[in-house]
């Protein structure tokens, strides 16, 4: 049995106490949410933090509201709350369905919305058990010196393979830090760094309260494609956030394209400045898709080849856009089938 | 350091926590590092609840966590204080089998029986939230549990068959479990 | 096709019904071997190496022999004595002597108050060791003979085996169309969700017992005695009901000679349970095979002779690897007419998690082969697939040209349910571009006609004790891995008792309490311990009614059993019931018991490498898939599938249809996905070889939303050779699944993919390339082959034997069996017994230093 090393534990009732618990124990502390992220990590001594402080029973970080022209969600719903939610369905497709393909339900039913956007990055010399990293004598991530997947490179590539991120970056949302003296809020953009080992600004001491989302006015849409070898378990090895503004028969007024999994951050796709000011034809989508998919530069740490990887990305997008036009997810094939695949049950 | 709340605060390695597990009041005293699975299946002799990864990765550790579908793997015990965790050994009413435990019996849902315990407490969470879930439903609500054995087909009939059953046996509505 | 057994009118027997065991496992109450606890019981964990391949200079275990909690710690000295589940390979130590072979290879193990703090004194351990030079693939091991991972075989060739049935070139050169493919087939594993787990103890009479995740506690129980030094008749093995086995758990283990001898020393309970990660070191799967398949057919694509080479990747150590290289070519004769035929198998060693047996053993990737090549000889000469194959199926009731002797033949039936069902007929070649349908065929055997240790001795047997309440107990060696072995049992013993399976109380896989049986593996049970427990209980019925007709003077042959009464057939008022006829019984014969057992028939199959094929019977099946490809992307989704199987008779449909879903399901994963990768990292860096991702995140196996909808159809024609005519059905429909697919990809997008798993990545390479219009491998290296034995096929005049075969002293009849061994506890005979050539794994007998 794979079991967690020993550690001391905390579960304040407060958002004061827990930030006080988590700066006082320095590096040494870690925050726990659901822990399906946490934990697996702490079992293979991938993290081994000596003191655990537990989100579970801190008051506050379960609400959801509207806050003005903006939502506010706590950062301890859970991703099955996030989707039981018809607003959430019904107005931020792109998130709903992003949460709605993380894992598996049982996943969903513990991982939350902030440890979703906290998650530690992958690569398939990282995630792996203790021995096993032995046996490879480590990587630079974790207790070693190198970087298996690119030795000559001074940087970790791990990459960020949270499904929510690119969604939330696709909407426009921000999140709010806090820390014993105060709070502030970022864009999830801003959140998220270029570095496998320290993929968040988030500083050490500071805690992930809220999302904050904005209500999207008439005309926006948006829609989140993933790509993963099986329909449930997987990470995401490739996905496509996006989302458009564009008034009914008329033309794309702005857009946005955020490629997830395919760095050590979700990655902004400039080439979405294409789209606006058309009517998505075909040609406009395919030349956007070939020019964004450019960004895609998969290296050899997780799931399928790279090379196809890459051409995935081009008909990832290509069918997000697709969608967003209004076309059929089912008209588009088995795999836009799957990846447009709703999870209806919690 | 100020902790508070039901966890009693140690700096030591074992922790006290009250629940309720399938029904009845629990008090255990377990090492802190220990998950739900291992607290149930070693602390409180329920070894009904399997487990296949301890990482999350095949299901087969499923419990209800004030009913819903968890990895007990992943669930520090910690975190319980106060909830009501249900198991497979809570499914039948005394020597009543549950609708969902008969069905799985007599169509062929049980070969090793090792992801039963876990397809049975998801099943039956489903069962208890969506009245007449459909063929999709039931395989998405079950696509958190690997099964090696039976290629599902058989499970999924034991479900459908299960809500046949509860719906038939009790016309006013759904049975509802604690 | 017996009308005797066709036309038996059975109470039990076909019914769909309730699983005896399945209260136990809805309820949570099956005991797995992880679910047991005993009073006092510590826990062990294994350290495992680091590296490929090395030698162990020194261990110095101090820090974890000190460490608080920390009861024992054992390295290899303390288990000299090499094992291996055939006679021919005993290759493994329980822990290292001397040198590890792969990452993960065991070299100590801790035993400590909890898991926690043997896991935690692992750290303690310190080993020096000398890495040496891997082997990471086939062409390496035959390139590379040194260093040598075994010190048996050639260099890093395990075996070779070379046989040829008729003149073969000759028959190639007079036919009209040679096809020659090449072909892999990708190793995978089983993937039981239950990992192993063994706990031992001493008993309060100072014996030793085993409790474990096992499918064959009788080889346990032989590896135990022979290690362990100790008599068989004091060691006890208890096979707890399996969470899956699939073949993973066929092997002796080293975690449950290392719990055994660590009980013993302490004189407590020792557990251990294996991490998923270290369930992938176990392995023993399906081993990797490259293969080069040539056919010569005539115009109307009738096979005139076949030439097949297989070339097995084995890992580290021997496991059933010669059995396996023999399976890769004993059972493409037994599908269609194949006239002459040569084949040729190498294994070699590599430095990776031994390979073994997994459902199919062996014939999945030959299969795989041939299946795809008749679909391209259906395509060249312009036939219909499934015409093709029904126009020379094998002939029932005859010897095939290796003498493999087939009963009953259900697969033209199987072919027509498939074909019919799935509307093959207005679909395959038809349907638009980017959908398609495949057909694929197979055949499988009901056990092995031979013992891994040959002797004379039964392959199954059951013992029946009835007592005046009634109650009839059933002991058997047999093990229940899922597949439903219990129920069997119970299901012919109630058929002829005329009782409910409920009535019985069953005791198997318990190596103290029932006869042996050999275990859960090669689809022997059913057949094998069925015919024993119908022996026996026919024997208890025939005791009864003697002493019911004579108390109600009825003739004891116009007696019926059914109901749990026994009767009058032509008064049926007339009778007693079930229990006061065992009450009749025992006043007449005093207590009442009796046993069963069951030998299979002699073998036409007399030459040397003729044990591994031969089958009391054979099951065969037919499969349609149908398929949706995404040219774009490569990608492949199973839209549906129809799979026929010929069963003989089914003895509990419920069951039955589990079995070939199962099958269809694994079967699946292994076309489409699953794969043991292993990756080596940059020499200049480290050269290490490692599992790829030992972790059941990253192995896929399929989940629920993968699951397609599969027709299933039971071919019922019972065989004369099977208990109520029944045959196999747990191994044989996972094997036309996979080539199926295969042609289903040929049919919906043109290309063809020569390998599994046919994943996207293969399927946009195939359409990629103009040319070829292909992926797959593209050469077979150059073999220096051993001269084949030649055997003469039957309607060449043959008997079975081969013309230039040295005469061979049946040297293998004379292996370990218990009864050599001298009772007490007094030390085995630890060097190999006489008359057997064993291999030792270790060259030199160069120890390391062990400081604890
Ligand atoms: C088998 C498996 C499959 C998975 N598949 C997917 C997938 O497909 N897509 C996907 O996105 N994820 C996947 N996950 C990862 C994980 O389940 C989800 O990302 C989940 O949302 C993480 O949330 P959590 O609450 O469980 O995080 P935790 O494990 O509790 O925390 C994750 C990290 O975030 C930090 N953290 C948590 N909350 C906060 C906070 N409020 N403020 C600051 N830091 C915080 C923690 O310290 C930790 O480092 C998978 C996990 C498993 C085991
Ligand atoms: S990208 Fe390199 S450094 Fe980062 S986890 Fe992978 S191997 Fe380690
Ligand atoms: S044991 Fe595999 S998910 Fe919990
Ligand atoms: S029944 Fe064996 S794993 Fe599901």
């Amino acid at each position: 049995m794979m079991r967690c090393g020993r550690f001391h534990y905390h579960a304040p009732r407060t958002l004061r106490d827990a930030c006080a618990m988590l700066q006082d124990a320095g590096s040494d502390g870690m925050l726990l949410a659901g822990g399906t992220d946490l934990v697996p990590n702490m079992k293979r001594r991938q993290q081994t933090p000596k003191v655990v402080i537990s989100l579970r029973h801190v008051a506050g970080l379960r609400d959801a509201g509207p806050d003005g022209n903006r939502v506010r969600l706590g950062a301890m719903l859970t991703l099955s709350d996030l989707t039981a939610k018809e607003e959430v369905r019904a107005r931020h497709t792109a998130l709903f369905k992003a949460a709605a393909q993380v894992a598996t339900p049982h996943l969903r039913n513990m991982g939350t919305l902030g440890g979703n956007l906290c998650l530690d990055t992958r690569c398939n010399y990282y995630d792996q058990n203790y021995e096993w990293r032995k046996a490879i004598n480590f990587c630079m991530k974790k207790a070693g010196e190198i970087c298996w997947v690119a030795p000559s490179s001074r940087r970790c590539w791990a990459i960020s393979s949270t499904d929510t991120a690119p969604a939330l970056i696709a909407l426009g949302a921000e999140v709010a830090l806090a820390t014993r003296d105060g709070e502030r809020t970022l864009g999830v953009a801003d959140f998220c760094r270029d570095d496998g080992i320290q993929y968040l600004t988030r500083n050490p001491d500071e805690i992930l309260t809220q999302v904050l989302l904005p209500i999207p006015a008439p005309g926006e849409s948006s829609t989140y494609w993933k790509l993963r070898r099986r329909g449930s378990f997987d990470f995401p090895v490739l996905s496509v956030a996006a989302w458009i503004r564009r008034p009914p028969e008329g033309r794309v007024e702005a857009a946005r394209l955020v490629l997830g999994s395919v760095a050590s951050r979700p990655v902004i796709a400039e080439a979405a400045a294409g789209l606006v000011g058309t009517t998505l034809s075909e040609d406009v989508i395919e030349a956007v898709a070939e020019e964004a998919s450019r960004l895609a530069k998969p290296l050899d740490n997780t799931d399928f080849s790279l090379g196809w990887r890459k051409k995935a990305a081009r008909y990832l997008i290509t069918g997000a856009l697709r969608e967003l036009r209004g076309d059929d997810p089912q008209t588009l094939g088995p795999l836009a089938r799957r990846a447009a695949e709703l999870a209806p049950v919690g | 350091m100020s902790a508070s709340g039901g966890v009693t605060p140690r700096a030591e390695s074992r922790t006290r926590l009250s629940l309720r597990v399938n029904g009845e009041p629990v008090e255990v005293l377990f090492e802190t590092y220990k998950t739900l699975l291992e607290v149930l299946r070693e602390d409180l002799g329920l070894t009904g609840t399997k487990h296949g990864c301890e990482l999350g990765e095949c299901g087969a550790c499923t419990v209800l966590v004030d009913s819903r579908p968890v990895l007990s793997c992943l669930l520090l015990a910690a975190e319980c204080e106060g909830s009501h965790v249900r198991t497979v050994e809570g499914l039948a009413q005394g020597a009543c089998l549950h609708p969902i435990q008969e069905t799985f019996a007599d169509l062929g849902a049980a070969q090793c029986g090792y992801c039963t315990p876990a397809m049975l407490m998801t099943a039956c969470a489903l069962l208890e939230k969506h009245p007449s879930p459909s063929r999709g439903d039931i395989r998405q609500a079950l696509s958190g549990v690997l099964c090696r054995c039976t290629g599902y087909l058989q499970i999924f009939e034991a479900v459908e068959a299960a809500e046949r059953r509860i719906r038939e046996n009790s016309p006013g509505g759904s049975e509802g479990g604690g | 096709m017996s009308s005797r057994i066709a036309a038996l009118d059975l109470q039990v027997v076909g019914k769909p019904r309730r699983r005896v065991d399945a209260r136990a496992k809805v309820t949570g109450q099956t005991r797995f071997a992880d679910d047991l606890f005993l009073p006092r019981m510590l826990h062990c964990k294994l350290l495992r190496s680091p590296h490929p391949h090395a030698r162990i200079r020194r261990i110095d275990a101090r820090a974890a022999v000190t460490a608080p909690g920390v009861k024992l710690v054992l390295t290899g000295v303390d288990l000299p004595i090499p094992y291996g589940i055939l006679p021919v390979s005993q290759d493994e130590h329980a822990l290292c002597l001397n040198r590890v072979r792969f990452v993960g290879d065991p070299v100590a193990a801790v035993v400590a108050v909890d898991e926690q703090t043997a896991c935690e004194a692992l750290d303690g351990i310190r080993v020096d060791y000398e890495p040496l030079p891997t082997i990471a693939d086939p062409e390496e091991a035959l390139t590379t003979p040194q260093p040598r991972i075994q010190p048996y075989g050639d260099g890093n060739v395990h075996k070779k085996v070379a046989l040829q049935f008729g003149e073969v070139d000759a028959a190639m050169a007079s036919a009209d169309r040679v096809f020659e493919d090449i072909f892999f087939y990708e190793g995978s594993t089983h993937l039981a969700i239950e990992q192993h787990a063994a706990l031992a103890a001493v008993d309060p009479d100072g014996k030793l017992t085993l409790w474990s995740s096992t499918q064959t506690p009788h080889y346990v129980h032989r590896a135990l005695s022979r290690v362990l030094g100790i008599s068989p008749a004091h060691i006890r093995v208890i096979a707890t009901p399996n969470g899956g086995g699939f073949g993973g758990k066929s092997d002796p283990f080293n975690h449950e000679i290392v719990v055994a001898k660590a009980a013993m020393l302490l004189g407590r309970p020792v557990k251990i349970c294996l991490t998923r990660e270290e369930v992938f070191y176990c392995h023993r799967g399906r081993h990797p095979v490259l293969m080069k398949l040539v056919t010569g057919v005539n115009g109307d694509g009738r096979i005139v002779a076949m030439d097949l080479q297989t070339l097995l990747d084995g890992g580290a150590y021997g496991s059933y690897g010669v059995a396996s290289t023999f399976y890769t070519g004993a059972l493409q004769t037994v599908t269609y007419e194949v006239p002459r035929y040569r084949f040729r198998g190498c294994r070699v060693f590599t430095n990776k998690p031994p390979c073994g047996p997994k459902r199919g053993h062996g014939t999945p990737q030959p299969r795989f082969a041939q299946e795809i090549q008749l679909d391209k000889i259906a395509v060249a000469l312009g036939r219909d697939p499934a015409e093709l194959r029904k126009s020379q199926l094998a002939k029932p009731h005859a010897l095939t040209a290796n003498y493999m002797r087939i009963g009953t033949m259900g697969l033209g039936e199987c072919i027509d349910r498939v074909v019919a069902g799935s509307g093959w007929k207005n679909k395959h070649g038809k349907l638009r571009f980017g959908h398609g349908v495949g057909l694929a065929c197979s055949s499988y055997l009901c056990g092995a006609g031979l013992p891994i240790y040959w002797n004379a001795l039964p392959h199954s047997g059951v013992q029946l004790q009835l007592d005046r309440s009634g109650r009839v107990a059933a002991f058997c060696g047999a093990t229940e891995i899922g597949q439903g072995s219990d129920d069997v049992l119970a299901n012919l013993v109630a058929e002829v008792l005329g009782i409910d399976p409920f009535d019985i109380r069953l005791v198997s896989g318990d190596t103290d309490l029932g006869p042996v049986d050999l275990g859960s593996y090669s689809s022997r049970v059913t057949l094998m311990m069925g015919h024993a427990a119908l022996q026996a209980a026919e024997r208890a019925r025939d005791l009864i009614a003697q002493a019911v007709s004579a108390s109600l003077e009825v003739p004891a042959s116009r007696l019926v059993f059914a109901g749990r009464r026994v009767f009058d057939a032509e008064a049926p008022a007339r009778g007693v019931s079930f229990a006061e006829a065992v009450q009749r019984g025992e006043a007449m014969h005093g207590t009442l018991g009796t046993t069963g057992s069951y030998t299979p028939p002699e073998s036409a199959a007399k030459y040397k490498g003729g044990g591994v094929g031969p089958s009391p019977a054979y099951s065969y099946s037919a499969c349609v898939v149908e398929v949706q490809v995404q040219p774009e992307t490569g990608w492949v989704e199973v839209e549906k599938i129809w799979i026929a199987h010929d069963i003989g008779r089914s003895l509990n449909p419920v069951l039955a249809r589990g079995q070939v879903e199962g099958s269809v399901y694994m079967a699946l994963g292994e076309a489409l996905m699953e794969e043991m990768a292993y990756r080596r990292l940059p020499r200049h860096l480290s050269g290490v070889l490692v599992h790829k991702f030992p972790s059941l995140l990253e192995y896929k196996s399929p989940t629920t939303l993968e699951m397609p909808e599969v027709i299933t159809y039971l071919v019922e024609n019972p065989d004369e050779a099977g208990p109520l005519g029944a045959k196999e059905v747990g191994q044989g429909p996972l094997l036309p699944v996979m080539p199926a697919v295969a042609n289903a990809v040929y049919d919906a997008v043109g290309v063809r993919v020569d390998e599994v798993p046919i994943t996207p990545e293969k399927v946009l390479r195939a359409l990629g390339d103009r040319e070829s219009r292909r992926c797959g491998p593209k050469s077979f290296p150059f073999i220096v082959w051993p001269e084949p034995l030649k055997v003469a096929p039957p309607w060449e005049g043959g008997d079975g034997t081969a013309v230039n075969e040295k005469p061979r002293r049946r040297k293998e009849g004379v292996l370990m069996s218990p009864d050599v061994v001298q009772p007490g506890l007094a030390p085995h005979p630890s060097t190999p017994e006489a008359g057997q050539k064993t291999e030792s794994s270790e060259s030199s007998p160069e120890m390391p230093e062990v400081l604890r």
